[in-house]
């Protein structure tokens, strides 16, 4: 027991006397972690009714989700979207945050608030508005008006990630090589992206996580063969608990992973 | 810089202007982009609040927003649910932070995996798993009677408390992390100095460390608060049709009745009210770190 009578920090409280502490946090942990986990072993259960732990297991969900066409068309259309979106965000953001970034301009400021606006507005407000404007211009349900409006929501996310890049930078990098000749998008391109990859790369992985999990744009604009994965699971979580759902769940929770493991990995490596 | 004087100056000013415009110019996709997609749309609707039905201008939908009771109850339960979720993530995320923020870095980083599994995870996964979790033969009912701890089903979901739950898990993550890194900025030597003059480890928390970490547990709490205003998907199927917040009112608006000015003006005002805390945030804190948590 002597951890338990160890002072925890300088102030001499005894790891002992924390413990309650230790075991909340501890809680509160699990608390975050167990519905995303719980989700897995239950996608392997053979049984149509919810029971943890399974009594047996079965790959029925998965074949369920695989053999259906909705949902195979559905997740086409994420892939699609989230991979469209990604491109152009990526592509807009950039260049916008480098835009103000080296224009430095008196209205910079403004402009920076008009391109963060997406982030403050209620995601409600902008769906119905896109909705509106959509049916007036007949881009419902279309792949076009759906990356349009993803690509909307991504752009500050973009910007944020590669702005702050853009702050470590040091721009006299870009100055030396234009003196040495180089053309001002030459030393860009030689320059500048090298050094800032990383974060561009991340955010292109954060805007498409940003399309292939938006929920509530694509319940307005999306629909018939054009429906995202994210719109039949809502209606289906909300007519009844289908544990299809359970085996679309874990291959999602893998995708992210697997992405922000990348992304997170890669920020990492440019702070070293 | 210095300004160049001589024949060429004015050459030479008017090329650095030319290629700050020309650089200024990059960020025309994406502002032309967030013009169409999301100024000219919410300005619109802005526009057919202030319209009644034979497009003449009027405030009846904000009249009716005042005299309906089930408009007025949508705002107060929007306000009180995310009052209530604030809260409850302070008293969770507060402790949490804390004894993060006293771990060595390593095993926080691996602590930190947990805060950040949930807050990319897909919202819908999220809120299928709490639907399965919490159901009268789910998990936690089923466990909780086996061990005995109550008899009969507890009502878990499909009410308020489900909405609470699944709406705590989302935000808590957003409260975590500004509060944390407060803490982690929080110099040691503060506290060895209060113990110095005589102060106990819980005395020196609550006059040194819980007044340091303040703005950003201020921070964090607005940007919940703000963010939960706005919840639609969680209330829609956690709340099982009992929970109606301002944002499932106006998509029950437009589903069911098409009533484009009675869904905008509530959007409008809903929007106003987010505006409003926000400016009123950013004068106590500083807004960067607000945005901060959402960013990596």
């Amino acid at each position: 027991m002597s951890w338990l009578s160890r002072p925890a920090t300088d102030t001499h409280i005894t790891h002992g006397r924390r413990l309650w502490l230790y075991v909340l946090a501890g809680l509160i942990l699990l608390f975050l972690m167990l519905p995303t986990l719980i989700v897995i072993p239950m996608s392997f259960s053979e049984s149509q009714y919810l029971e943890f732990p399974p009594r047996e297991w079965s790959l029925r969900w998965y074949r369920n989700y695989f053999n259906s066409t909705a949902w195979m068309q559905a997740t086409v259309t994420s892939f699609k979207a989230g991979f469209l979106t990604m491109i152009v965000a990526t592509l807009f953001g950039t260049m916008a945050a480098y835009g103000l970034h080296a224009a430095r301009l008196r209205f910079s400021g403004l402009i920076l608030g008009i391109l963060l606006t997406p982030i403050i507005v209620p995601v409600i407000l902008v769906g119905i508005g896109i909705f509106y404007v959509y049916v007036k211009i007949k881009l419902v349900n279309s792949l076009i008006g759906l990356v349009l409006a993803h690509t909307m929501l991504a752009i500050p996310i973009v910007m944020m990630v590669v702005s702050s890049a853009l702050k470590s930078f040091d721009m006299n990098q870009e100055r030396v090589a234009r003196s040495l000749g180089a053309s001002r998008i030459r030393a860009f391109f030689l320059v500048t992206l090298p050094q800032i990859r990383f974060s561009v790369i991340s955010g292109a992985v954060l805007a498409f996580l940003t399309s292939f999990d938006e929920v509530i744009v694509s319940l307005f604009v999306s629909g018939g063969a054009n429906s995202t994965l994210t719109r039949n699971m809502f209606n289906a979580l909300r007519d009844q608990i289908d544990p299809t759902i359970a085996a679309i769940s874990t291959l999602v929770v893998l995708l992210t992973s697997m992405l922000l493991a990348i992304s997170q990995f890669l920020g990492n490596d440019q702070h070293r | 810089m210095s300004h160049p004087v001589g024949p060429n100056a004015e050459g030479l000013r008017r090329d650095a202007l030319i290629e700050r415009l020309a650089l200024f110019s990059l960020t025309g996709p994406a502002l032309l982009l967030v013009t169409v997609t999301m100024l000219l749309p919410v300005g619109w609707l802005f526009w057919l609040s202030f319209l009644n039905d034979a497009g003449a201008f009027s405030l009846e939908h904000y009249h009716r927003m005042l005299v309906q009771p089930s408009y007025g109850r949508a705002f107060r339960m929007t306000f009180e649910i995310s009052f209530i979720t604030t809260a409850i993530c302070i008293v969770l995320g507060y402790p949490l932070a804390y004894v993060l923020s006293q771990l060595p870095r390593r095993a926080a980083n691996i602590c930190m995996i947990a805060v950040m599994l949930p807050f990319w995870t897909s919202l819908l996964v999220r809120t299928y798993a709490w639907l399965v979790l919490l159901q009268r033969q789910g998990v936690i009912n089923s466990w909780g009677m086996k061990l005995g701890l109550w008899d009969t089903p507890l009502a878990l979901v499909h009410n308020l408390n489900g909405t609470l739950i699944g709406m705590v898990h989302i935000m808590l993550p957003f409260l975590v992390l500004p509060v944390y890194a407060s803490m982690r900025a929080i110099d040691k030597d503060y506290l060895k100095a209060a113990a110095n003059l005589g102060a106990s480890p819980t005395r020196a928390f609550w006059l040194v460390f819980l007044p340091l970490s303040l703005p950003g547990l201020l921070a964090g709490s607005l940007m919940v608060f703000i963010l939960c205003l706005g919840f639609y998907v969680t209330p829609a199927v956690l709340g099982g049709g009992k929970i109606t917040m301002v944002a499932n009112r106006i998509a029950t608006d437009i589903e069911l009745f098409f009533n484009w000015g009675a869904a905008s003006s509530l959007g409008v005002v809903l929007f106003i009210l987010t505006g409003i805390i926000l400016y009123v945030a950013s004068r106590i804190v500083r807004l960067d770190r607000l945005l901060g948590g959402g960013g990596a």
